[in-house]
């Protein structure tokens, strides 16, 4: 039987030849990921509970990044105990304010193709651009990971989304997530598995292809895959070549042309609210370059095309998505750019998108953001309107100061 | 079991609003929904059940929401559909969540009989009988457990 990238996946972490779509199988964990908020401060008192400790600290990583710049105590709290915890149950892969942890457990190694790997955070599913089987759970879950090496998954259905040719002049990743929401709704996914195939997805660069499987989330699929090649194999440093089976049964197979496909933006207050960028003209109060989803590299250079020799006409805050990031865009001059223009540098953090810290949206302020969730009061306050866009739509709307399509801009 | 309806893709920013998250459940339960329905949090009774549509639970993998929800007394969730995390969220916190696709027929304030085990829901106050789907055997064990870490608390401790 042939096997989808997804089924192959699954069945070498439940120890098995091949697995079917729908059946209930368990599966050894090769990696886990929990964050400041979502991992020791809740894990601690867990497993004092259950007296129980990691099954294996060389497979947990934990990263800081909902909490800094820990402006307040109650933050300053939180990360306090993530820093104790750490070394009292002996995780040595901890990385302290170094960036958002879907940036950095690639970055720094710890993702490879063939892997399955659960992590603490609802936009997990972006270590499947890696070829990784990578999915999201809650914290009580991810303690029976801890606990058990274990966790029980149902297989998933494939879903296939197939882009021919190429993208078109400032058309991102981000673009073709708004508008795949957009399309089949918030539940789109089915909590499956989406596969992103074709030539249009193999020119992507690593982080793009990041963004693709990030935004699954989005799309209410489990995980978000894409088959590794020489472009994850180069970014990694390391790995081999996973791919499903030609001809292998999918759920659905969805086929585009990536060259009919202009930037897109999500009106509030639901990522599934996706119009092409030519339907709006809305004034903006704030422009915002940040998160997982929208201010890794690739994004800052983005941003950068548009923004070169241009001011913001209203604030623009910037927040690199990883410390390594921000500094690889400072040496290449990318960082200059974006500062010259006018933006505000923020910590390599979660930062505005999940409303948490110290930087909130005010009353009635209008936002464009190149971030992955706009519900209503996430960013701040719920009379707030947040706009999502791609790192260049966002960047252009911060030059025009209204919503604007940045395709003039990279003329 | 009195029935508080929700729409479709209600968010766990919603559930459980992002700038609370960092105080216990508690001050987060307080906050359960402030932005779209405020009186939920002061009005919902223990052994109430949260009606909604499709996608209950998008967002984040913060299972505070379900939490919240099951802090205020909530006794269980019927909806169209649940997100997925969120699904799991809440079985392993020992919350019971029933997929019954005709759950646009129950209105506020109708008084519910949910069987998670046949998957019938009865609306006592209509005199209706809905069809669900039952929840699998081995996640009704967790729910009867009370969840995923009294589940684990029954296991026979390893020394080490």
């Amino acid at each position: 039987m042939k096997q989808t990238l997804a089924q192959k996946l699954v069945a070498r972490a439940a120890g098995r030849k091949s697995v079917t779509p729908g059946e209930i199988v368990t599966c050894k964990v090769d990696l886990a990921m929990v964050h400041d908020s979502s991992g020791p401060r809740r894990m601690k008192p867990m497993l004092e509970r259950l007296g129980a400790k990691v099954w294996d600290p060389t497979k947990l990583v934990v990263i800081t990044d909902h909490y800094p710049p820990e402006h307040e105590d109650e933050s300053r709290k939180v990360l306090r105990i993530a820093r104790e915890w750490v070394r009292e149950a002996g995780i040595d892969n901890f990385y302290d304010k170094q960036g958002i942890c879907h940036i950095v457990l690639p970055e720094r190694g710890h993702l490879e193709p063939g892997m399955f790997a659960v992590g603490a955070d609802s936009h997990s599913p972006t270590g499947g651009a890696f070829a990784a089987y990578m999915f999201g759970v809650g914290a009580t879950e991810m303690l029976g990971v801890l606990v058990t090496g274990e966790i029980w998954l149902k297989v998933p259905h494939t879903i296939a989304m197939e882009f021919d040719g190429a993208f078109g002049k400032g058309v991102s990743a981000k673009d073709v997530m708004l508008w795949l929401i957009g399309r089949f709704g918030m539940d789109g996914g089915q909590y499956q598995a989406v596969e992103y195939r074709g030539p249009a997805i193999r020119k992507l660069p690593m982080q793009e292809r990041m963004t693709l499987c990030n935004m699954t989330a989005e799309l209410g699929a489990q995980t978000g895959l894409i088959a590794s090649d020489e472009t994850t194999l180069r970014y990694l440093g390391k790995g081999e070549c996973w791919g499903g089976d030609a001809g292998a049964p999918v759920l659905a197979h969805h086929r585009f042309h990536a060259e009919e496909l202009a930037p897109q933006v999500a009106a509030p207050h639901s990522p599934a609210n996706t119009r092409p960028v030519t339907d709006f003209s809305e004034r903006i109060d704030l422009a915002y370059i940040g998160a997982c989803t929208g201010a890794k590299l690739e994004d800052l250079r983005m941003a950068a095309q548009v923004l070169r020799g241009r001011k913001s006409r209203v604030k623009l805050q910037l927040a690199p998505a990883s410390l390594r990031d921000q500094q690889t865009a400072e040496r290449e001059g990318t960082l200059k750019v974006l500062l010259d223009a006018g933006a505000e540098l923020l910590a390599n953090s979660c930062g505005l998108c999940a409303g948490y810290g110290q930087q909130v949206l005010g009353e009635n302020t209008v936002a464009i953001s190149t971030t992955a969730r706009n519900f209503k009061g996430r960013m701040g306050a719920a009379s707030a309107q947040v706009y999502l866009a791609s790192p260049y739509t966002v960047a252009a709307s911060a030059v025009a100061g209204r919503i604007t399509d940045p395709r003039a801009m990279l003329e | 079991m009195k029935a508080w309806v929700f729409g479709d893709n209600v968010d766990t920013d919603a559930i459980a609003p992002g700038r609370y998250m960092k105080f216990g459940i508690d001050e987060i339960a307080k906050h359960c929904f402030e932005s779209v329905k405020p009186e939920f949090a002061s009005s919902v009774k223990k052994g109430d059940v949260l009606v909604a549509g499709r996608n209950f639970g998008t967002g984040s993998s913060r299972e505070q929401a379900a939490e919240a929800l099951k802090h205020l007394g909530v006794a269980a969730l019927v909806a169209e559909s649940f997100a997925g995390l969120f699904y799991r969220n809440a079985i392993n916190l020992g919350l019971p969540a029933v997929v019954c696709p005709e759950a646009k027929r129950i209105r506020p304030g109708d008084e519910l009989r949910v069987d998670y085990e046949t998957g019938k829901i009865t609306d006592v106050t209509t005199g209706e009988t809905l069809s669900a789907e039952p929840i699998p055997a081995f996640l009704m064990q967790l729910i009867r457990d009370g969840g995923l870490l009294p589940h684990l608390e029954k296991r026979p401790r390893t020394t080490s």
